[in-house]
C-alpha cells in the first residue's frame, strides 16, 4: 500500500468512532477594532519595534526618501516603484550574491496593521520579489496612511493567498543570547517606514 | 500529591542531573520568567483573548475530526499550484524523501529553518549518513549545532548557554563549518550575532536547496506559513532553487481566513510580542522555485485515535506551557529526552509513540505537578492535566502484568491508610523518624522546612529527583489529641 493510502486509512480508522459534528467557531473577534486613531496607533507600535518612522506628505516625500537612504550608494528599486531614487539600481533579477552587494532597497507595501505595527508586502508592483526586501541591510518602505487597517483579522481579509506574502514587524531580531535583543541577525538591520499622509 | 510511576528512572534521573546544574536552573528561571511577563502584558492588551482561544480550539478540533478530507484538499490545492506532495508514514520514510530530492539535484548541503518536525524525525543525522550536510540557520540552533549539543527549549533552544560559552563555541567550531569567527570576537551579544550573520550569510548565498517546516498549512489554498524572528527563515524560503517543507498532518487549518485567529494567538503566546518580526506565506511553487511538501504521520494518527489525547494535536508549538511550568523551569528541556519538552512534551511523546514501549516515554506523564498552569496558558486550550491523568492510567495499564516498586509501595500505603490503628502506629514511627531525621536533615527547603536527602529504598525511587520534606516530629493526630482537648 502506498504511504498516502496507508496514512489516509489510519486517519479514517482513528476517527471511526469520533463525533463528526462541527463545533461552532466564535467570530466576534473580527468586529473588534482598537479605540482611537489607527494611524497614531500604527506609528506608536512600529516605533516600539525599533523601526524608524518618518511622517511626510506627497510633497515632502522625495526629501524624506533621500534622507532615509542617507549614504547608501546603491539602492535596489523594484519595478513599479513610482519615485526617482538617487543611486537607484533597477531589479534585473540579480542573484542573492549580487543583492548582497547593494546597500539598501526601497519598496511599497500592500497594507499595514495598526495593533501590531506590521507592514505586509504581497510582492505586487513596487514591492519587489521576496528576496529584494531581505538581503540588503537597509529597507526603506513607503506606506500611505490609508493603507493602514486596524488589526490582523482585517489584514487577513484584505490579502489574497494567491500572492506570496511577507509580514514585517520591525527589523530582523533575535533574543537567543541570554535573552538580549539584537537587531538584524539575517534580515535588514534597519527598517525605515516613510508614512505619507493621504 | 500525585503518585509517581517509578521503576523507570528516566525522567527523574535526567531531572536530577539538570537540577544540580545551577547555571541551567538560573538561565531557565530567567528565561521563563522574562517571557512569562512579556506574554502576560501583550495578552492583556487583547480584550477578545478568551474568544480567540475558543476559536482556535474549535477550528483545530473541527479540522482534526475531518482530517482525511482536509488532507486530500491540501494535496489538491498544493498540486494545482505547482508543488509536489509526498506522504511519509514515519521518520525514516520522511528522511528518505528529503535525501532523494537532494540527490536528484546533486546537492550535498542544505540550509534549514528551525523546525520541530525535522528535529523529531532526526533529519540532520539521517542526511549526514547519506553524505548531505544540513546547516541549521537559526542563531540558537547554530549555537546548539556547533556545540554538538541538544536544544533545551522550543523557543530559545540555546538558553542553557551563556555568552562566554557561545563565544568559545564560535571561536572553536566556526572555522570547521565555514567562515571562521573573527579573531577579536568578544562576548557582547551584538558581536556574537554579527559573527553568526557573516558565517551564515555565506551559506545562504550559495545554498541550492532548503528544508523548512510550516507553522500552518491551509487546505483550501495550499498556503504554507512560516513564523520567525531572524530572517533566516526568509533566507531559506526565498533564495534556494529547491524548497522542501516537512509538515505534520496536524498543521492543517481549513481556510485562509482562519489564519486571522492563529496569527494573533501564536506570537503573543510564544515570544510575548504583538507580532513576530517576520511571517512568510506562499502557496505552491512561487517565483520559479521548485516546491516539495512532505506530509508526515510519524505517530500523529496514533494520537488522533486517542479520544482524550487527540486534543494535543491542536498544539501550535508556541511554548507558552513550558514557560509557566514549575517542573520545566527547574529541570529544563533535556530531562524530557525529546524534542518536545515541558508539559506538551509530557503528553505528546506518549501519544505519538504509544505507552508501554519505552520507559523514558512512560515516565513523562508523571513529570508534572498537575498544577494546571499549562492549560491556562495554552492558546488552543489543550487540557494538558486531563491528558496527563489519562496517560498515567494507560501507562499503569501497560505495566500491569509486572508490578513495579511503586505499586508495592502504594499497596502497603493503602494497607496502612485503611485502618486507623495501623495509621496511628505508622505515624508514631514517622514522628520518631522525623525527630531523628529532622535533626540530621541537612537540606532546608524554601520556607525553612527541613528536607531529607535520599530516602532508603523503596522511597528512594521517589526521592531521587525530589527533596522530601522531613516528617514532622509529632503526628497531626498526636497533636490533635494533645491540643484539641483544651
Ligand atoms: S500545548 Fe498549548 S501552550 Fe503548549 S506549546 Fe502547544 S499550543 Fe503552546
Amino acid at each position: 500500500m502506498s504511504a498516502r493510502e496507508e496514512i489516509l486509512g489510519r486517519v479514517r480508522s482513528a476517527l471511526a468512532a469520533a463525533d463528526p459534528s462541527l463545533a461552532p467557531v466564535p467570530r466576534g473577534y473580527r468586529s473588534v477594532v482598537p479605540a482611537g486613531d489607527v494611524v497614531e496607533l500604527f506609528a506608536e507600535r512600529l516605533v516600539d519595534y525599533r523601526a524608524e518612522l518618518t511622517r511626510c506628505t506627497a510633497d515632502t516625500l522625495p526629501a524624506a526618501l533621500a534622507s532615509a537612504l542617507g549614504d547608501a550608494g546603491s539602492v535596489l528599486v523594484p519595478d513599479g516603484f513610482p519615485w526617482e531614487v538617487p543611486g537607484g539600481v533597477p531589479d534585473t533579477g540579480q542573484s542573492a550574491a549580487e543583492l548582497d552587494r547593494l546597500d539598501a532597497v526601497v519598496t511599497l507595501a500592500a497594507l499595514a496593521i495598526a495593533t501590531t505595527g506590521t507592514i505586509v508586502l504581497d510582492h505586487g508592483p513596487g514591492q519587489g520579489r521576496r528576496a529584494v526586501s531581505l538581503v540588503p541591510d537597509r529597507h526603506v518602505c513607503v506606506l500611505r496612511t490609508d493603507q493602514i487597517v486596524p488589526g490582523v483579522p482585517q489584514a487577513v481579509a484584505a490579502l489574497s493567498p494567491d500572492r506570496p506574502q511577507t509580514w514585517i514587524s520591525g527589523p530582523s531580531a533575535t533574543s537567543d543570547i541570554e535573552l538580549n535583543r539584537v537587531e538584524g541577525v539575517h534580515g535588514p538591520r534597519t527598517l525605515h517606514v516613510l508614512l505619507v499622509s493621504s | 500529591m500525585s503518585a509517581t510511576f517509578v521503576g523507570m528512572p528516566a525522567f527523574p534521573a535526567a531531572a536530577r542531573e539538570a537540577l544540580s546544574d545551577t547555571q541551567l536552573r538560573r538561565n531557565l528561571a530567567h528565561a521563563t520568567g522574562t517571557i512569562r511577563a512579556k506574554r502576560a502584558a501583550v495578552v492583556g492588551e487583547v480584550d477578545e483573548w478568551e474568544e480567540l482561544r475558543m476559536a482556535g480550539a474549535a477550528i483545530k478540533d473541527n479540522t482534526l475530526r475531518h482530517l482525511d478530507e482536509h488532507l486530500l484538499r491540501l494535496e489538491k490545492s498544493l498540486t494545482d499550484r505547482g508543488a509536489t506532495v509526498h506522504w511519509a508514514r514515519d521518520a525514516a520514510e520522511a528522511c528518505e524523501i528529503v535525501a532523494s530530492i537532494a540527490k536528484q539535484h546533486a546537492v550535498d548541503e542544505v540550509v534549514k529553518v528551525k523546525s520541530m518536525a525535522t528535529q523529531e524525525i532526526g533529519l540532520n543525522e539521517a542526511l549526514a549518513t547519506q553524505g548531505i550536510t544540513a546547516w541549521e540557520t537559526d542563531l540558537a540552533e547554530l549555537i546548539v549545532q556547533l556545540g554538538d549539543d541538544l536544544p533545551s527549549h522550543i523557543l530559545v533552544p540555546a538558553i542553557h548557554r551563556n555568552r562566554a560559552e557561545i563565544r568559545e563555541i564560535f571561536r572553536d567550531k566556526m572555522a570547521a563549518a565555514g567562515r571562521p569567527a573573527p579573531d577579536d570576537l568578544s562576548d557582547r551579544p551584538a558581536e556574537l550575532a554579527g559573527a553568526a550573520r557573516l558565517h551564515l550569510r555565506e551559506k545562504f548565498l550559495r545554498a541550492r536547496m532548503a528544508v523548512s517546516g510550516a507553522n500552518f498549512a491551509v487546505a483550501e489554498t495550499g498556503t504554507l506559513v512560516v513564523v520567525e524572528s531572524e530572517g533566516n527563515g526568509r533566507m531559506c524560503l526565498t533564495l534556494p532553487e529547491v524548497l522542501v517543507s516537512v509538515v505534520g498532518i496536524e498543521k492543517i487549518v481549513p481556510t485562509w481566513s482562519d489564519l486571522d485567529v492563529f496569527l494573533q494567538l501564536l506570537p503573543r503566546s510564544s515570544t510575548g510580542e504583538r507580532m513576530n518580526p517576520y511571517t512568510s506565506t506562499w502557496s505552491g511553487a512561487t517565483e520559479g522555485q521548485e516546491a516539495h511538501v512532505v506530509l508526515l504521520d510519524n505517530g500523529r494518527t496514533r494520537a488522533l485515535a486517542d479520544e482524550v489525547g487527540r486534543q494535543a494535536l491542536r498544539c501550535i508549538r508556541c511554548s507558552a506551557c513550558l514557560n509557566v511550568c514549575p517542573v520545566y523551569e527547574r529541570t529544563g528541556g533535556h530531562a524530557y529526552g525529546s524534542v518536545y519538552p515541558g508539559p506538551i512534551g509530557a503528553i505528546l511523546n506518549p501519544l505519538l509513540r504509544g505507552t508501554g514501549v519505552d520507559d523514558q516515554v512512560d515516565s513523562l506523564p508523571y513529570a508534572s505537578s498537575l498544577c494546571g498552569a499549562c492549560f491556562e496558558a495554552c492558546p488552543v486550550r489543550i487540557d494538558i492535566p486531563e491528558v496527563l491523568v489519562h496517560l498515567r492510567s494507560k501507562v499503569v495499564d501497560a505495566h500491569r502484568s509486572a508490578p513495579k516498586a511503586e505499586a508495592v509501595a502504594m499497596k502497603s500505603a493503602s494497607w496502612v491508610l485503611a485502618d486507623s490503628k495501623r495509621l496511628g502506629l505508622a505515624e508514631r514511627g514517622m514522628g520518631l523518624a522525623g525527630r531523628l531525621l529532622g535533626r540530621f536533615g541537612r537540606k532546608v527547603m524554601p520556607g525553612g522546612r527541613r528536607a531529607l536527602g535520599r530516602l532508603p529504598w523503596p522511597g528512594s525511587l521517589w526521592s531521587n529527583a525530589r527533596d522530601v520534606p522531613a516528617p514532622p516530629a509529632e503526628s497531626f493526630r498526636a497533636w490533635w489529641r494533645r491540643e484539641g482537648r483544651r
